[in-house]
């Protein structure tokens, strides 16, 4: 059951952002800003931790996931730093997705090489 | 007698003569509906080279080269180039042609680069200031995409408005020597701005400053559209067509008839996927050479207004919210007995 509701509820993130870059001239950019943003917001006003155990990776791989990630990550930071963890906090939560991004895009660089569309 | 007339036109009454024109493409030209009409047709995007950039410039090289052996010429004997493309600083052209060690005038006109470089040949040539002079230009999907948009590499979509950059070279060779077609007039372009922001619709952008040269080369030459046998814009697409028509029917002239386009003709909408046509400074000059110099060099055409229309954005201005203004560089075209 927790693959289906990944699934369908990442799928449906994926969904209503491809309508909205599609109706709206929105470049891609300032759309991932604004689920970064959106995610940021509702984990702040603690709905997405229920959402996220529901939905499981549905709800953490999106974009909208990551903007939740950088707001506990900033949130628990504050808690225990103070002040400090304001500029800690997002870097410490999401260290492991961004340096996975990196590394893994790295390599596939390596392997992959840009071909001409056609 | 040469003449300057009406606000924007010149007569070339003395002559000046096309004697030889070549093309080079990419795959994607030649599995359009101009196929086997080009006259070199390079399998490899890269053209064996080890970036996109450069291998625009050996496009450049080859269609410079072509047109030389066509015309039984060597570089030496051509007295200025008049070249240009898409890329920032015009390094395509700088390093495609620095090797044939001839005077260059480099030039940037977007996609309305050919139409450009034929008037300054054609002022020259009347000019009495060579006899032989080149006019060339290219552009190179990938390169593009690079320079306007995103590269390859970040796997972008494209929306179904924007236009395929065409992978091609185009070369011309213009002399006061008979040819079977000649340059009879030219009606250079202004830049022409009505406020459109939207980089994805480049033929919105373009239809005004096409619409001011035709009307203009009209009234400068005291013509009407059916004096013309084609009214040629470079790469509007459909879109920009529908625009150019209405907007130069409010001038009071009909143009449906005889309007084409070489970003509608150079591929096919239906099987090649794209979208809103071609584009690029490639596009009007291979078309150019491919296609209407056969037909007008057969008498097929008489007589035709070629004016590959520009847009004179950058990527810089785009994000800095400006608009997209637009420029055409006419050229009347006409059939030698």
């Amino acid at each position: 059951m927790d693959y289906i509701n990944a699934f369908w509820v990442g799928g449906l993130i994926c969904a209503l952002v491809q309508i909205l870059l599609e109706k709206t001239k929105l470049l891609p950019g300032r759309t991932m800003v604004i689920l970064v943003c959106a995610g940021a917001l509702l984990g702040a006003v603690g709905l997405y931790e229920p959402f996220q155990e529901y939905a499981g990776a549905g709800a953490s791989v999106p974009l909208l996931g990551f903007g939740n990630l950088l707001w506990k990550g900033v949130k628990e930071a504050v808690d225990k730093e103070g002040f400090l963890g304001i500029f800690m906090g997002g870097f410490q939560a999401s260290a492991v997705g961004i340096s996975a991004a990196l590394v893994l895009s790295y390599l596939a660089s390596l392997v992959f090489e840009p071909k001409m569309k056609s | 007698m040469d003449k300057m007339t009406g606000k924007q036109s010149i007569l070339l009454d003395r002559g000046v003569y096309i004697i030889s024109s070549a093309s080079v493409v990419g795959s994607k030209e030649e599995e359009g509906p101009l196929r086997g009409k080009f006259d070199l047709v390079c399998e490899d995007p890269m053209m064996g080279q080890e970036s996109w950039e450069l291998a625009e410039s050996t496009m450049q090289k080859k269609a410079a080269q072509l047109a030389l052996e066509k015309a039984g010429l060597l570089p030496a004997q051509i007295r200025y180039i008049f070249a240009g493309d898409l890329l920032g600083q015009l390094i395509a052209t700088s390093f495609g042609l620095e090797t044939l060690d001839i005077p260059l005038f480099g030039l940037y006109g977007a996609c309305s680069t050919c139409g450009e470089a034929l008037s300054l040949g054609a002022m020259t040539i009347c000019g009495g200031y060579g006899d032989y002079v080149m006019a060339l230009t290219s552009s190179h999907f990938a390169s593009a995409e690079k320079q306007f948009r995103f590269p390859l590499g970040y796997g972008n979509q494209r929306p179904l408005s924007a236009t395929w950059t065409v992978t091609g070279s185009g070369a011309f060779i213009l002399s006061k020597k008979h040819g079977s077609v000649r340059i009879s007039g030219i009606t250079t372009g202004k830049i022409i701005d009505y406020g459109i922001k939207d980089s994805m619709n480049m033929g919105a952008a373009m239809a005004p400053a096409a619409c001011q040269v035709i009307v203009q080369n009209f009234r400068d030459f005291d013509r009407e559209p059916s004096d013309y046998d084609k009214i040629i814009t470079g790469d509007l697409g459909y879109v920009g067509q529908k625009i150019l028509i209405d907007l130069v029917s409010r001038e009071g002239y009909d143009i449906r008839e005889n309007h084409m386009d070489c970003g509608i003709e150079i591929y096919d909408q239906e099987t090649q996927d794209t979208h809103s046509g071609g584009s690029g400074c490639g596009c009007s000059a291979v078309t150019l050479a491919a296609y209407i110099l056969p037909l007008l060099a057969r008498g097929i055409w008489k007589r035709v207004l070629f004016l590959p229309t520009g847009a004179l954005l950058s990527p810089i201005s785009f994000n800095e919210g400006q608009p997209v203004p637009g420029i055409a560089h006419g050229v009347v075209l006409e059939h030698v007995e």
